[in-house]
């Protein structure tokens, strides 16, 4: 008796917990998780602050990360400098993200430059990705 | 009786007519996904035929510096990207639009900027107004007005 409503409590909850994670971007995570220092778990809020503050350290086109991406991470954006769209970066409307660790890697190398002046930390890098999961 | 000869005669005449378009405002699309992906994530993917293949060559060989960019890519995407490009330059296809813009391309030059081109020039000859539009953001962002722009479609929008 009790066998079968387990079973539809899995069945019902099965989909909606594929679709909010991710086996990959779990393991992205993991990996910034192992190289980062004394890690004491990733911050939202850490994340939410990189996102937001003006670096003014790269090009001066984008002094940070809302120049391209808009204050609402949920939303498509624009690259400063060509005018292309910018899929949203939020992983509750694109899943996509953060899926493809040699993607990430390239963007974070690419993006912290223009707009940190520097690499980023793989600190900043979990914390960035957690921010955005919880978008 | 006339009124289906009138439709066959159009029908037949049809592929004639955007022939002649395409050659006009077309160049070959970029058909080839590691190229569309690579080379069109950060801006539109440019048709190959807008510049000779020693422009994509040069252009292949300073990604770290790619209009002040580190476009670097693995060597082995690079190789592809480099030999796609230049298979598919417009001193080599010269298809469409493209016979026109190497007209302007002084033989042993590698331009890098296709909107420095005299034919570019000429044609986008627009008020202030467009280009400072928040959409356009920059002249090389085909896309914002020409809408079949990735398809290689370039008419007067």
């Amino acid at each position: 008796m009790i066998r079968p409503l387990i079973l539809t409590i899995a069945l019902l909850l099965g989909p909606s917990l594929a679709f909010a994670g991710d086996a990959r971007r779990d393991a992205i995570v993991a990996d910034y998780a192992k190289a980062d220092a004394g890690h004491a778990g990733f911050s939202a809020q850490r994340g939410e602050t990189l996102f937001r503050t003006q670096w003014k350290g790269g090009d001066e086109r984008t002094p940070s990360c809302t120049a391209c991406h808009t204050d609402n991470p949920r939303q498509p954006g624009r690259n400063a400098k060509t005018g292309r769209p910018i899929d949203p970066v939020a992983v509750s409307v694109n899943a996509k993200r953060f899926t493809d660790a040699g993607e990430v890697e390239k963007q974070f190398s690419r993006d912290c430059k223009n707009v940190l002046g520097r690499e980023c930390t793989a600190r900043e890098k979990g914390d960035y990705i957690t921010f955005m999961m919880g978008q | 009786m006339i009124l289906r000869t009138l439709l066959l005669a159009t029908l037949l005449a049809l592929p004639f007519a955007s022939a002649a378009r395409a050659g006009d405002d077309w160049v070959p699309p970029v058909t080839d996904p590691l190229v569309k992906k690579e080379c069109g994530t950060c801006h539109m993917a440019f048709q190959p035929a807008f510049l000779p293949a020693r422009s994509w060559n040069k252009m292949m060989d300073t990604l770290a510096d790619h209009f002040g960019e580190d476009a670097s890519l693995p060597a082995d995407k690079a190789a592809a990207i480099r030999a796609y490009l230049t298979q598919n330059a417009g001193d080599v296809v010269g298809q469409g639009r493209a016979r026109k813009y190497m007209r302007h391309v002084a033989g042993g030059d590698a331009p890098q900027r296709i909107t420095e081109n005299p034919d570019f020039i000429r044609k986008h000859q627009l008020p202030e107004r467009v280009w400072k539009d928040p959409k356009v953001v920059t002249k090389s962002n085909c896309p914002a007005c020409h809408v079949g722009a990735d398809r290689g479609f370039y008419e007067d929008d």
